[in-house]
C-alpha cells in the first residue's frame, strides 16, 4: 500500500502545480458547502433561540374582544379571565403539563430599594409557571405552592433588577424590595436564557390579586402541553376555545374573542423551513462539487494522454489493466481526497473564526445576534458525510480517465511519434 | 517438451481501417530454440514490427498459431497478457521508453513492482543489475541525465530484472551511434550466453550479421531464414 502511494505520489510531484490547480477547484466546492451548511445551522440556532424563552410546546392563551354577536349577546364584548377560567381549565381541558394565570400590575407602580427608586411592571403568576417558562436560575428558586397559598409577599427577579436596583448586593436573597410600599423579600434570582438584559419581577398571582386589588382577574393564560406534534397541540388548542366559548359565551370560531399563540405550531413551522432551507443548501453545496469533479475529472483525461507512453510501457512491462485503473483513480481520489479535506478544514475553521466573533459580539452587547445567527458550526456528522462526498467525487472523476489509460494499446503508446 | 521458444505456425494478421483490410502477415512459420539470437530484418511495411507486437503478445493475430515455451498463445484477457509479458518477454526499444520522471534505479525495478516484491528488495536487485551494465553510480540519475547508450543500458537491465527467458529488441541500436550499437551488442551476447532467447528486429546489415540467424520479411511472407555463416561470425569474435 505504502508502494501503492510511492508511486502516485512519484508521478503527482511531476505536475505539483496541475495538481494543486485541480485539487482547488474541489477545495472550493467543500468550503463553500461547510460555510453554506454552517451559516445553516447559524440561521437555525438563531431560530431556536427565539423560542428558547418558552417551553417548545406551549400555548399562550390572550383574552380580547368578541366580533360576532353570539348567544343573543353583541359583537364588542370584552372578555376577562378570571381565576375560574384557570380552574375550569385546570379540570376539563385534558393532554396539559403545567397551567398558569398570568396578571400585570399597573406600570406607574414605584418599587423601590433602600434609596433607589424604579418603574418597572410587576408580573403576577402561579408556580406553575416556572416549568413554562425557561429561567436560569442563578440564586435561589421561584415562586412555590406554599408562596402562592399563603399569599407570601415574595419576589423573584432578574440579574438585572439586582445590577441597577440594588446596587449589585451580593447577596439579593432575603433582601426586600418595595413594591408601591410595600415590602415583598426576594427569593430568587434568574437569569432569562434568551436576553440577559431582560428586566422582569415575578409575584404570586395570589398575593398580587389580593394587594394590588386585583381581585379574581386574570389577564393571560400560559399552559404547557404533552403534546410532541402540531395536530395534537391544535387539538388542545380546540378543546380549550371550546371550553372558554362555553363559558364566556362567544363563537368558538370568533377570532377575536381569545387570542391563541401555539408555540410548537410556529416551532414546527419554523423547523419546516429551514428543514427546507438545509436541503437547499445541500443541493447548493453539491452543484459546486460536482463542478469540481469536472474539473478534475478533465484534467485527469488530458494527464492520461500526456502520460499515454508511461502506461504503455508499464503495461508492456507487466502492469494489468486493472493496475493502470487503479493508479488513475487512486490519484484522482487522492488530489480531491487531500484538496477536500484543505476546504473542510478552511471551512472549519472560518466557522470557528465567525462563531468567536459572533460569540464576543454577543457577550459585548449586541445581544439582537442571538436570534439572527448564531453557533454556525458544521458538525462531526457534516464532516463525514463531506469526506465520503469526496472519496465517491474522486472515484467519479477518476472513473472516465481511468477507463482511458486501461485502454492504452502498449503498441500504440510506444511506437515511435 | 520441445526445445522451441517460439514456435509459429502460419500466422496470418490484417489491419482493418474503415473498409479496407490491409494483410500483413501472409503465413509466417518460424521456430526459435531456446538459447539462439536471431535478427529479423525487413524494410518498412514488410511486417516486421507486427510479428514483433505479436512475439510481445502486445497485439493478437487472426490466424494460425503462436506457442510461447509451448504454451499457446491464444486471445486471452489482458490482465493474462500482462503477466506473460511480465513473466516471459524482456524489452528493449529503439527510444529506450524509460520512464522519465523516475530514476536508473526506479525504472529498473519497476517491473518487480507489477510482481509486489518490496521496494527494499526490488531496488536492492534492481542495483545488482545496474551494476552488471556499469551504471551503479548512475543509479539516482533520471533518464534524461544519461547518454543514449547508457539510457538503453538501464532499458537493458529492466529487461533482464524480470528473468525472461526471451529478449524482444525492437531496433535497439537505432537510435545510437556505431560505437555504441557496438557495445550495446555486445551487451545482448553477454545476456544470450546466460541462456536468454534474444530477438532483434532491425534494418541494420552489420547489426544483423552480429546475430546466429538472420529473418529477412517481404511484404508478409518470410524471403530468407539464412543461418550467419562463420566469416561472419568470426568478425563478432575479433569485435568482442
Amino acid at each position: 500500500m505504502i508502494d501503492f502511494l510511492e508511486e502516485i505520489f512519484s508521478t503527482l510531484k511531476q505536475n505539483k502545480l496541475r495538481a494543486i490547480m485541480t485539487g482547488f477547484s474541489v477545495s472550493w466546492g467543500i468550503f463553500m458547502l461547510i460555510i453554506l451548511l454552517g451559516s445553516g445551522k447559524g440561521l437555525e440556532h438563531g431560530m431556536e433561540h427565539n423560542f428558547a424563552d418558552a417551553v417548545k410546546n406551549s400555548i399562550w392563551v390572550y383574552s380580547g374582544q368578541t366580533s360576532k354577536s353570539h348567544d343573543g349577546l353583541k359583537a364588542g364584548r370584552r372578555i376577562r379571565f378570571t381565576n375560574e377560567d384557570y380552574e375550569l381549565l385546570k379540570r376539563k381541558l385534558s393532554g396539559i403539563d403545567n397551567i398558569s394565570g398570568r396578571l400585570y400590575l399597573y406600570d406607574n407602580l414605584n418599587i423601590n430599594y433602600k434609596n433607589e427608586y424604579a418603574n418597572y411592571q410587576v408580573t403576577c403568576v402561579m408556580p406553575e409557571f416556572g416549568k413554562i417558562q425557561v429561567m436560569n436560575f442563578k440564586k435561589g428558586r421561584f415562586i412555590n405552592q406554599l408562596d402562592f397559598k399563603n399569599f407570601r409577599k415574595v419576589v423573584v427577579i432578574t440579574q438585572p433588577v439586582v445590577d441597577i436596583l440594588m446596587k449589585k448586593e451580593s447577596n439579593p436573597i432575603g433582601k426586600y424590595i418595595k413594591l408601591g410600599g410595600i415590602p415583598f423579600k426576594v427569593v430568587g434570582v434568574f437569569e432569562n436564557p434568551e436576553n440577559v438584559k431582560d428586566i422582569t419581577l415575578y409575584i404570586p398571582l395570589s398575593t398580587g390579586q389580593k394587594v394590588f386589588n386585583g381581585g379574581n382577574r386574570i389577564r393571560n393564560l400560559a399552559i404547557s402541553t404533552k403534546a410532541t406534534t402540531v395536530e395534537e397541540n391544535k387539538a388542545i388548542e380546540s378543546q380549550l376555545r371550546n371550553i372558554l366559548a362555553r363559558k364566556h359565551r362567544f363563537d368558538p370560531d370568533d377570532e377575536k374573542a381569545i387570542y391563541i399563540n401555539n408555540t410548537l405550531e410556529h416551532f414546527k413551522q419554523a423547523q419546516g423551513a429551514f428543514a427546507g432551507i438545509k436541503g437547499f443548501i445541500w443541493v447548493i453545496g453539491i452543484m459546486t462539487i460536482i463542478a469540481g469533479i469536472v474539473g478534475v475529472s478533465n484534467i485527469m483525461i488530458i494527464l492520461v494522454k500526456e502520460r499515454t507512453k508511461e502506461i504503455g510501457i508499464r503495461k508492456a512491462i507487466g502492469a494489468s489493466p486493472a493496475s493502470v485503473i487503479r493508479l488513475i483513480l487512486y490519484e484522482s481520489v487522492l488530489i480531491t481526497g487531500i484538496a477536500g479535506i484543505v476546504g473542510l478544514l478552511l471551512g472549519m475553521g472560518l466557522l470557528f473564526i465567525v462563531d468567536k466573533v459572533i460569540t464576543q459580539m454577543i457577550e459585548g452587547g449586541a445581544d439582537q445576534m442571538n436570534y439572527i445567527f448564531n453557533h454556525p458550526q458544521a458538525d462531526f456528522n457534516i464532516a463525514i458525510s463531506a469526506t465520503i462526498i469526496l472519496i465517491i467525487a474522486g472515484l467519479v472523476a477518476g472513473y472516465v480517465p481511468a477507463k482511458r489509460a486501461a485502454a492504452i494499446k502498449p503498441i500504440e503508446a510506444l511506437h515511435d511519434e | 517438451m520441445s526445445d522451441s521458444i517460439i514456435k509459429i505456425e502460419d500466422l496470418h494478421k490484417s489491419y482493418i481501417t474503415g473498409k479496407n483490410s490491409l494483410h500483413v502477415l501472409k503465413g509466417i512459420n518460424i521456430d526459435i530454440k531456446h538459447g539462439e539470437m536471431v535478427s529479423i530484418m525487413g524494410s518498412s511495411g514488410s511486417g516486421k514490427s507486427t510479428l514483433l507486437n505479436i512475439l510481445g503478445i502486445l497485439d493478437n493475430y487472426d490466424e494460425g498459431a503462436y506457442f510461447l515455451n509451448d504454451i499457446h498463445i491464444g486471445k486471452m484477457s489482458e490482465k493474462k497478457a500482462a503477466q506473460f509479458r511480465n513473466k516471459y518477454i524482456g524489452f528493449i526499444f529503439q527510444s529506450f521508453n524509460l520512464i522519465s520522471f523516475k530514476t536508473a534505479l526506479e525504472n529498473v525495478a519497476l517491473p518487480l513492482y507489477y510482481q509486489n516484491i518490496s521496494r527494499k528488495k526490488r531496488n536492492a536487485i534492481a542495483l545488482e543489475y545496474l551494476d552488471r551494465m556499469g551504471l551503479k553510480e548512475w543509479s539516482d540519475h533520471l533518464p534524461s541525465e544519461l547518454s543514449g547508450g547508457q539510457k538503453q543500458r538501464v532499458a537493458i537491465a529492466r529487461a533482464l530484472i524480470s528473468k525472461p527467458k526471451i529478449i524482444l529488441a525492437d531496433e535497439p541500436t537505432g537510435a545510437l551511434d556505431t560505437q555504441t550499437s557496438y557495445e550495446v551488442m555486445d551487451i545482448l551476447h553477454e545476456v544470450n550466453r546466460t541462456g536468454i532467447t534474444v530477438i532483434i528486429v532491425t534494418h541494420e546489415t552489420d547489426i544483423a550479421q552480429l546475430t546466429q540467424r538472420i529473418i529477412r520479411l517481404k511484404d508478409g511472407i518470410i524471403e530468407s531464414n539464412d543461418y550467419v555463416t562463420n566469416e561472419t561470425v568470426e568478425s563478432t569474435t575479433i569485435l568482442q
